[in-house]
């Protein structure tokens, strides 16, 4: 039990009805009480997304087809099978999954740092995924890209564990790790930009694509290797969810909480930089939702991280599905990276929900 | 989430903050006569001296007055400029991660001018320069507006995440256009990296009167940006008009800010870190950290220059790609030995 009894039962006695708490011998969990409505909500538009999603392209189909294709029961064409289940519906898990990931790791990041500015790129997942995967693109172009996801996710973790290290002193510090991680990000990000400045203007072109995040062409085999990473890092993730909630308050309180704050630091980071390293080693450096995501979330359901973790990684899922499909949608034939939509859209919605919160 | 990176148990000294001023200026001074010295055409020191006083209409002396002597010019005033605009973010916001970036103003620069690339083929620096200078107060503005929406009005916080809101949607729209057009790419890759390469005279004094009043607003304001440091509530308590405040701050940022993308591109690197290095020295008065920003944002941008044009000889590396790589390092140093808590 990590919440002293006193304080829960004062939040208790000053608004009786927002919580909903199961409670047996082992487990306690005390959730929002919009979490599962809200929760629901998300699921539901995810689904309508992806079927949409898969329904579109070239060669359209439509949504009840879909949805027979993928439940296996037969349809009138044949070709189906192939489109459905091996071109589309891959991709779009794929995108669904990367974008709990994001939305995992930027709540978690801004919880460790207690900053509502961090996301996984701020402790230079980002920029060294970016680094290692630009390299690879712009120095060795005959390089096979199936690799670039593998290189992706060494820059991300060499990066990272340099931050960390350094900013290593008797413990460490989230005013010194988020400096150091800065540091770090600002010379990845310079030798990015190196190659970007000098070379050649294809690779270049293909670099930025990979940079602003896309999930074109994402196949089962993309979409098998991911997802260990998200399920195994998000279970821990919710597993932990409770201590940054103590984390919240601040490292003195958070210790005299009873938590043991160095550990439960260092494995929150880990799980950070494994699930948002994962996410941009499979399809680029999609940005936005990590840093938004926890924020809607938030605006959702409260910043109690039981409830918080899960509506972030659905919004995240949900904001990703969507964009990929927009992004197919919008100049078809040509294809935009539905990296660029998550912010086209996703900003604005964000911005809407930070002047909305004024009027209620 | 103050700023405060720094110990300080112990005040700096006046002899100590003046010091550091003489020692600064002395420090610009030798960088300003090697900035202009050093180059594919060595010129001595003395001859840099006889160019600014009595120019003969030599080879050499041209080359200063219309290439080198601009370009150093340029690099203190953008230097100068952009760690001033980096210190008053972080006081107003009371972020260490503020830079001026945070208000879009990179961004919007760099998306005004891929758009007049793309759409009205423009070509040259001064016409960046004007767009530049159009998005900068565009975005600024928009930021501005919408972090005065949310809930308790124009905080911190609001202005911090419209900010990375609105930075987020223009950034991906300029790589949409990037991604798009490979022939818009070719031609602003070099100057969305930030560099001083070739900016002549008349550029500089296209933007000079902006750069000038930004940093006269700015350097006045320390006294109440370190009163507003200790927090709005406490700073109304002690009887300032805190919106009038931040509403020149936010003025004078975009004026600095703005002028040195427009001049140069967008260079992200001094805004954020100069002000972090110059506390370890100037402790938390403002009254000492914006002169202090402005000497070693300029010093910074005149020494990245000179390894920018000597590293590679003769081709140059931009600026803003060579100022992380020296700098960061020796940051990330800093932070180690003076950072314990």
């Amino acid at each position: 039990m990590v919440f002293p009894q006193s304080s829960r039962s004062t939040s208790n006695h000053t608004e009786p009805s927002q919580w909903l708490v199961f409670r047996n011998q082992q487990l306690s969990l005390r959730l929002d009480r919009r979490v599962p409505k809200v929760l629901l909500g998300l699921a539901t538009v995810t689904l309508v997304a992806m079927i949409w999603s898969v329904g579109q392209g070239e060669y359209p189909i439509p949504p009840l087809d879909v949805i027979r294709t993928i439940l296996g029961l037969p349809t009138d064409n044949p070709d189906y099978v192939f489109i459905v289940n091996t071109l589309r519906l891959p991709r779009t898990l794929v995108a669904w999954g990367v974008g709990m990931a994001l939305a995992i790791a930027g709540s978690l990041t801004q919880g460790i740092a207690r900053n509502p500015l961090a996301a996984p790129s701020i402790i230079g997942v980002n920029a060294g995924a970016a680094l290692a995967a630009v390299t690879l693109i712009v120095v060795f172009p005959v390089a096979p890209i199936a690799i670039v996801p593998l290189a992706a996710f060494g820059g991300a973790f060499t990066v990272t564990a340099l931050i960390y290290l350094l900013a290593w002193h008797e413990g460490s510090s989230p005013v010194r790790l988020i400096l150091v991680g800065v540091g770090f990000s600002l010379i990845a990000g310079a030798l990015t930009n190196l190659m970007v400045t000098f070379g050649n203007i294809y690779d270049v072109s293909q670099a930025l694509v990979w940079l602003a995040g896309s999930v074109y062409g994402r196949s089962w085999s993309q979409l098998i290797a991911f997802t260990p990473w998200l399920i195994g890092f998000g279970l821990l993730s919710l597993f932990l969810s409770r201590e940054l909630n103590a984390l919240q308050l601040g490292d003195d309180v958070a210790r005299s909480l009873g938590s043991r704050l160095e550990w439960q630091r260092g494995w929150l980071l880990v799980s950070s930089v494994a699930l948002a390293g994962a996410a941009v080693a499979t399809a680029g450096s999609i940005g936005f939702v990590g840093l938004m995501a926890p924020h809607i979330a938030r605006q959702l359901v409260g910043p109690s991280h039981e409830g918080l973790l899960p509506v972030a990684a659905l919004t995240g899922g949900m904001v990703v599905v969507i964009a990929d499909l927009i992004g197919r949608l919008l100049f078809a034939p040509i294809e935009l990276p539905c990296g660029i939509i998550t912010a086209v859209i996703g900003a604005p919605y964000f911005l809407y929900l930070l002047i909305r919160t004024r009027q209620t | 989430m103050s700023v405060r990176t720094v110990k300080r148990s112990h005040l700096p000294s006046q002899t100590r903050l003046m010091g550091g001023i003489i020692l600064g200026l002395l420090l610009l001074l030798i960088c300003l006569v090697a900035s202009i010295a050093l180059g594919v055409a060595e010129i001595s020191p003395g001859e840099v001296y006889g160019a600014l006083t009595a120019a003969d209409g030599s080879t050499e002396h041209l080359i200063i007055r219309t290439v080198r002597a601009p370009r150093a010019i340029t690099a203190l005033l953008v230097g100068a400029a952009v760690a001033v605009a980096g210190a008053i973010m972080q006081g107003l916001t009371r972020n260490p991660l503020a830079d001026p970036g945070i208000l879009g103003i990179n961004a919007g620069a760099a998306l005004a001018v891929v758009i007049a690339i793309f759409w009205f083929n423009a070509a040259s620096l001064s016409v960046y320069a004007g767009f530049a200078l159009l998005g900068a107060a565009i975005s600024a503005v928009t930021v501005y507006g919408l972090g005065s929406l949310g809930r308790g009005g124009l905080t911190p916080l609001n202005l911090t995440i419209a900010g990375a809101a609105l930075t987020a949607l223009v950034s991906s729209l300029t790589t949409a256009i990037l991604i798009v057009s490979q022939r818009t790419l070719e031609e602003i890759r070099f100057w969305l990296a930030g560099s001083i390469a070739g900016r002549d005279m008349d550029l500089v004094l296209q933007v000079l009167p902006f750069l000038a009043l930004g940093l006269i607003l700015g350097l006045l304001m320390g006294k109440q940006l370190t009163t507003l440091s200790l927090g709005t509530t406490i700073a109304q308590g002690l009887g300032q008009k805190t919106a009038w405040v931040k509403g020149i701050g936010a003025i004078s940022v975009v004026l600095l800010a703005g002028g040195s993308v427009a001049i140069a591109g967008p260079i992200g690197f001094i805004g954020l870190i100069v002000p972090h290095i110059v506390r370890f020295w100037a402790g938390a008065d403002y009254r000492w950290i914006l002169p202090y920003s402005a000497l070693a944002g300029a010093i910074l941008l005149l020494l990245a220059d000179i390894g920018a044009r000597l590293i590679i000889q003769p081709q140059e590396l931009p600026v803003g790609i060579v100022m992380p790589l020296l700098g960061a390092p020796f940051f990330i140093y800093l932070i180690r030995s003076q950072i314990k808590r």
